[in-house]
């Protein structure tokens, strides 16, 4: 009878391997054969020597251990952090590095979401830029060349392709270029799903100069705002609101183009036909911050902007090469 | 000490002190990094930051501790059960000796950063290899030892203990599978979803068979030993056991539930998750009706609330489980303190509670004489159990409150949070946590000097047997 098993440790062992091999085949050797655990998207590109040096620092560093790199097709991830996260975006993930626990937010779509010397700020002293923030300093990587030897042997192993020149190159790089050339390419194979169609460049402030909103729109402005373009609007990391330009050209626009280049971004820029800086970086705020929100918004920055035009020159000008360190 | 087991107990003590240092060490790196979550100057160098620090907190207490006490207690279960030395006494010992060494070189390098990036599976290949030779010198031992037995039957602990050997070397070499780079560097041999897809298969199996299938040996050896009371059902048991161990391999996939992971995978992984309620249950329902049988000894025997705790906790997690795996669940803890929470209820509820009453059990047991002191073991276990029991309800109501805030949305249908609004929500919890673990850790050295004194008075009472009963 069965019982016999029990005092015979051969037959007992080769059991319990059939029963712990039967689950492991089934789900995790078996899919291993199927085209849908290996897909790519067409516009996925493999990592460059720089990007991959990145990656090998985002894993000795343990990053994935506060911060995750999959969006999950809910509603409010999607808005929080872009479009959810494809299979075929990581086909040249070795190893995936999806995390579990979210200590710090999503990065899956954070490449191109802010420009690189606002990473460089950030990695250097995150709590200079995000008072509360609990993300440790990484300033010494400033100091760390790359070894090109080493990210050679690395691109071979995976099989990766690349130039002589571009291994040369990283001989005159640290570990801080290379750290964010990784994160700035997250998510880089999915359309970003933002953009400035159906926003309307002619629409006009329903709020216009209201106390009112422009009181409101300061607060949103202060909380969501002023790390990057200085508490005064002087700018700092992003352009100055009151400087007679916008997105580059000289000449303020119109209240149709302000609410878009917050609410869609740095891609409202096609649309608005202004150049802005090279490398974008303006985040889109149209998921996080309601209309209304955002006409008040623009209701501030023209109150800034006329508070600048009628001030006399000379004064609160300090702000300006310190942006919004607060 | 009995002549015929005394250089094999010799070891199996190695292998218990062993645990202990490594326990201290990891808890000690587990309190650091709980502060730096919330005071980030304290990540005071690049070795010592929160990122690098996690990973060897997991490793140290996963693997100095979780294998140390699993090869030491396993060995003296072994011998107990098979009624016999072990088959291969210097092999243990060597063993012994290359687990130290092995998980001293984990923590050198973890700290340095050289890491595989995979949960419960960092360390680099050099490292790799190291286990997978341990792994075959304890199967080769434990193995050996039953074979050469001098007791017809296999009792249940045995059954756990082989299943444990088998299911941790299949899951340990396939996810470790890599391509070398460097002398410590490597990329996993898969990648992308199926990357991910092993490695939680594996994630999930060896916090089962290494926190799961070798504990309940020792729960099922240990608790009717140190009780006097034997197991209410051994059918129970076998059922439960064919289950578990054929049950867990489909599950690790709820740990990606709404990931890019295919969704045949998912779902298959949670419909086994749900199941996996029963055999889990079948060890607790039998835990309690052998405690049935006499509950005075809760009171009498200070051993007993330590193993009752212990499996009331491991039925608790395996509650939370299973329920975790559901979609709509899922949606709202996952990523969250929730899950730390979840974790170190297992960690400092099940594992902690069985494995030091196994050690208050089999120290005094080898030397023949009593604890150093049932009142100190007393306080610890009021101190285990407090500071557990804060560390996962601060853990449990802070994720669920930071999942319910992602998703808040306003009636203009925006998000009502940014994402630090979420965070610093979570900081008085994780105070609070601090000082559970802080308490946990009191208590967990009230029974390191329990344990300690237990030893001195045992080769005090040894050194009087063999040498002239001279001692002043
Ligand atoms: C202790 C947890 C922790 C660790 C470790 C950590 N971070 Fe962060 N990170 C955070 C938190 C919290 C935030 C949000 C607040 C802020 O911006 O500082 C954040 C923000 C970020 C952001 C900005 C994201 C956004 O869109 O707002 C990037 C990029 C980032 N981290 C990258 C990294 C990298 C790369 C590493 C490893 C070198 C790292 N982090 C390590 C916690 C952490
Ligand atoms: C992470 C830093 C960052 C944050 C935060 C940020 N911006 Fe920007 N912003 C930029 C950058 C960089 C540009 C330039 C974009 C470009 O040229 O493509 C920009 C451009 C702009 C412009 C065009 C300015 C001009 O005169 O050229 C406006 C208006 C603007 N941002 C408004 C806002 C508002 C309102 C908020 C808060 C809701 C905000 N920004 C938050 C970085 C930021
Ligand atoms: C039948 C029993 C169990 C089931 C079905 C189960 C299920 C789960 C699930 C679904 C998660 C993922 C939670 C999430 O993030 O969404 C999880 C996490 C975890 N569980 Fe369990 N659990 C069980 C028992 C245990 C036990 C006994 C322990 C340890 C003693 C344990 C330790 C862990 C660990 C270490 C994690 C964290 C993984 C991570 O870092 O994300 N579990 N478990």
């Amino acid at each position: 009878m069965a019982g016999k098993i029990y005092s015979r440790p051969i037959l007992f062992t080769l059991m319990v391997t059939a029963a712990v091999l039967a689950g492991s085949i089934v789900m995790m050797a078996y899919p291993m054969l199927r085209p849908d655990m290996h897909p790519k998207l067409e516009k996925l590109r493999p990592f460059t020597p720089l990007q991959l040096a990145g990656r090998d620092i985002y894993q000795r560093e343990g990053c994935v251990n506060c911060h995750t790199q999959t969006v999950r097709p809910l509603r409010t991830e999607v808005m929080r952090y872009g479009d959810y996260s494809k299979a075929g975006e990581f086909f040249y993930d070795r190893p995936f590095l999806w995390g579990s626990k979210r200590t710090g937010p999503d990065l899956a779509r954070e490449g191109g979401k802010r420009p690189d010397s606002w990473h460089a700020a950030h990695f250097e002293n995150a709590q200079a830029i995000v008072p509360r923030s609990n993300m440790p300093p990484y300033g010494w990587l400033k100091k760390e060349k790359l070894d090109p030897v080493s990210v050679k042997a690395h691109m071979d192993g995976l099989g990766m392709p690349y130039t002589p020149q571009q291994i040369a190159e990283l001989a005159s790089k640290t570990e801080m270029d290379a750290l964010i050339a990784y994160v700035q390419q997250l998510g880089h194979a999915v359309e970003k799903p933002r953009s400035a169609g159906g926003l309307d460049l002619a629409a006009v402030n329903p709020f216009s100069s209201s106390p009112q909103a422009i009181a409101a729109g300061a607060a949103i402005y202060i909380a969501n705002c002023a790390v990057c373009h200085g508490n005064e609007a002087h700018g700092g990391i992003g352009p100055s609101f009151v400087d007679k330009k916008f997105l580059g050209e000289p000449g303020y626009g119109t209240d149709g183009e302000y609410f878009a280049i917050i609410s869609a971004g740095s891609d409202a820029k096609k649309a608005i036909g202004r150049p802005g800086l090279p490398d974008g970086g303006m985040e889109a705020f149209g998921t996080q911050i309601p209309p209304d929100g955002i006409w008040r918004l623009v209701s501030f920055i023209r109150a800034q902007q006329h508070h600048e035009a009628t001030e006399p020159a000379g004064v609160e000008k300090r702000e300006h090469e310190t942006g919004g360190k607060h | 000490m009995n002549e015929e087991y005394r250089y094999d107990y010799k070891t199996v003590e190695g292998y218990i002190l062993s645990a202990i240092v490594w326990a201290v060490v990891g808890l000690v790196v587990g309190l650091l990094i709980s502060v730096q979550i919330f005071a980030p100057s304290l990540n005071f160098a690049p070795w010592a930051s929160f990122g690098r620090l996690r990973t060897v907190h997991t490793n140290i207490l996963g693997f100095g501790l979780g294998i140390g006490a699993v090869f030491g207690l396993s060995f003296y279960i072994v011998m107990r059960l098979t009624r016999r030395p072990l088959l291969f006494p210097k092999l243990a010992r060597l063993q012994l000796w290359l687990f130290n060494v092995g998980i001293f070189l984990a923590l050198v390098t973890l700290a340095m950063g050289y890491t595989q990036s995979l949960e419960y599976a960092e360390m680099e290949w050099p490292l790799d290899i190291a286990i997978v030779i341990l792994w075959v010198m304890f199967a080769v031992n434990v193995i050996g030892t039953i074979l050469a037995r001098r007791e017809e039957q296999m009792y249940i602990s045995l059954w756990y203990i082989i299943a444990t050997v088998v299911a941790i070397a299949v899951l340990y070499i396939v996810n470790n599978l890599a391509i070398p780079v460097g002398p410590l560097k490597s990329y996993h041999l898969f990648a992308g979803v199926n990357s991910a897809n092993v490695e939680w298969w594996y994630g999930h199996n060896v916090v089962g068979f290494l926190f799961t299938t070798p504990i309940l040996a020792m729960f099922y050896y240990f608790f009717p030993k140190s009780t006097g009371l034997p197991i209410y059902s051994h059918r129970l048991s076998i059922v439960a056991f064919w289950s578990l161990v054929f049950g867990y391999l489909w599950t690790g996939a709820h740990h990606l539930v709404y990931s890019p992971l295919p969704d045949w995978i998912q779902t298959l992984g949670i419909v086994f998750t749900l199941f996996l309620i029963a055999p889990s249950w079948g060890s607790v329902v039998n835990g309690y009706a052998t405690i049935g049988e006499d509950w005075g000894k809760m009171k009498t025997n200070y051993l007993a609330k330590f193993f009752i705790l212990g499996i009331t906790f491991y039925g608790l997690q395996t509650v939370q489980g299973p329920t975790q795996g559901l979609r709509v669940v899922s949606q709202l803890i996952h990523f969250t303190d929730w899950v730390p929470g979840h974790v170190h209820m297992g960690t400092m509820g099940w594992v902690a509670l069985t494995v030091t009453a196994s050690v208050y059990y089999v120290i005094p047991k080898m030397y023949g004489t009593e604890i150093y002191s049932v009142k100190l073991a007393n306080v610890h276990f009021w101190l285990v159990l407090v500071g557990q029991l804060i560390f996962s309800a601060t853990g449990w109501i802070t994720g669920i409150q930071q999942g319910a805030m992602w998703k808040a949305l306003t009636p203009e249908g925006t998000l009502k949070y940014t994402f630090m609004e979420t965070l610093v929500k979570n900081y008085p919890y994780w105070h609070l946590r601090s000082l559970g673990g802080a308490i946990f850790i009191v208590g967990m050295v009230v029974f390191v000097l329990n344990v300690l004194l237990t030893i001195q008075k045992g080769r005090a009472l040894e050194a009087g047997k063999f040498t002239a009963p001279a001692a002043a």
